[in-house]
């Protein structure tokens, strides 16, 4: 008898009967169309039990390996705690352990979590100030590269909670955060393949993360990273880049100015039109975008248009929330 | 039976002796799917005919359902009724979706096939599929 978990409820499945029948048929409402594993409107993520390969086909490898299944075709063995994917998170406490301006808005934060707490780099957190006031930011750490978990949090005109974290967090200061969530991350395997990462402003965040991740997992064809920011001192972890850069010879930084002032060994125009015009042809290549909505929505169709796969290109958009 | 077997014997005049495999398998089923998903996305977005009715929309979510309208009209499994493609398509047909808007759809589907590199009377048998749902798609 398999048992399927659900907003700490159990649920007996019946004899042939997937996740989604089985739960709709409780008065859950699970969102679905086509119902035969195809579409993924019915997405939901397993927060503990592995679920059935067959379950999973058709999806990204980062979803899979976060969990996601296709509720439709799910028949588990085995019994499942499952979350639609927005209610996946997992509440924790974390202690700020230092925080560090990068830039002239840009912080970063170390919060050292007080629970075991699984995550990727790219993925993301939202930090708590306090029930209404909840913010999403990705994370630049990578779980076996760093101690604590790493956030770039970007100083927005009255952020209610970007300026608490800048004006009024101090060190040792205790913080809910909940998560982690998301997809955008690097998955082992095929490390031949060319990697294009493209960032605005604190969007470097999950792409530092993704960027060490696959370099300490001897990712070995071409890795380029372009950052871009209207001036030079939107642009920052530089110096990291650029040691990174002397350490392994397949990665390249690409700092990118929008504005009029552009120094030698900046390139000039907009990254994600500098990042095209460099790499016309994107077929066979894993694309990470990140940062500013408009950027990483015209992006996604131009690389795709310009040969890479959807599978293949994974983003995270930094929208910004007036709550 | 005898008015049963002469009919079969008429269709296999006609069209050939159908093989036993379905049109799904002798496509490759769900890898084809796979396969041609991106190629007849791509041309879609590309084909200044009916790229505006794909403007602003979530890539991902509608590649997923491209897979879902591939896998039918390949003849595979699938769950959708012609109310589903009313109601799918209904605020397109507001924004002027047409019958010229549905052959463009059909043209880059067959294009796709031949891209890779199906036989001419398995894409016929799938535009066929395409072409039965047409009066839905387009309210009538």
């Amino acid at each position: 008898m398999t048992n399927i978990h659900y907003d700490n409820k159990r649920y007996e499945l019946a004899e042939n009967q997937s996740v989604l029948d089985c739960l709709n048929g409780h008065g859950v409402p699970v969102p679905y169309s086509c119902r035969v594993g195809v579409c993924q409107t019915c997405l939901m993520c397993a927060k503990s039990g592995t679920p059935p390969a067959a379950a999973q086909a058709g999806l990204k490898d980062s979803l899979k390996l976060s969990g996601h299944f296709l509720a439709c075709v799910c028949q588990p063995t085995e019994d499942l705690d499952v979350a639609l994917p927005d209610d996946a998170l997992l509440s924790a406490h974390a202690i700020v352990h230092n925080l560090e301006l990068l830039s002239h808005d840009i912080m970063r934060v170390e919060l050292e979590c007080l629970s075991s707490f699984d995550y990727r780099a790219g993925q993301f957190i939202n930090l708590v100030r306090d029930s209404s006031h909840v913010r999403s930011y990705s994370i630049a750490s990578v779980p076996r590269l760093d101690k604590y978990i790493h956030l770039h949090v970007r100083r927005l005109p009255h952020g209610r909670v970007s300026g608490w974290i800048h004006e009024a967090l101090s060190i040792g200061q205790q913080a809910e955060i909940r998560g982690p969530a998301g997809d955008c991350i690097y998955v082992p395997g095929k490390p031949e393949q060319a990697l294009l990462l493209i960032g605005t402003g604190s969007g470097l965040a999950p792409l530092y993360g993704i960027l060490r991740d696959a370099l300490d997992q001897g990712h070995q064809g071409p890795v380029r990273l372009f950052h871009g920011s209207r001036d030079l001192h939107g642009l920052y972890l530089m110096e990291e880049l650029r040691e990174l850069e002397s350490r392994f010879p397949n990665f390249t930084y690409h700092p990118c100015l929008s504005g009029s002032e552009v120094p030698d060994g900046f390139t000039a125009g907009r990254v994600h039109e500098a990042a095209l015009r460099e790499i016309p042809e994107l077929k066979g290549w894993r694309i990470f975008l990140c940062g500013h909505p408009e950027m990483v929505k015209m992006t996604r169709k131009k690389a795709f248009l310009a040969g890479a796969s959807l599978q293949a290109i994974h983003a995270d958009a930094f929208n910004v929330s007036h709550a | 039976m005898a008015e049963k077997q002469t009919l079969a014997t008429w269709y296999d005049e006609k069209y050939g002796k159908m093989p036993n495999a379905s049109l799904f398998e002798q496509l490759g089923g769900t890898a084809a799917v796979d396969a041609a998903v991106d190629i007849f996305y791509r041309k879609v977005l590309g084909d200044d005919r009916i790229n505006r009715f794909f403007e602003g929309v979530d890539m991902e979510k509608q590649a997923a359902k491209q897979k879902a309208f591939l896998t039918m009209a390949f003849g595979g499994p699938h769950n959708y009724t012609g109310q589903d493609m009313r109601k799918g398509h209904a605020h397109l047909v507001k924004q002027g979706l047409n019958d010229g808007h549905f052959d463009a759809v059909v043209e880059n589907l067959g294009a796709t096939l031949k891209e890779l590199g199906v036989a001419g009377n398995l894409i016929g048998q799938v535009a066929a599929i395409a072409e039965s749902t047409r009066n839905d798609v387009l309210g009538r």
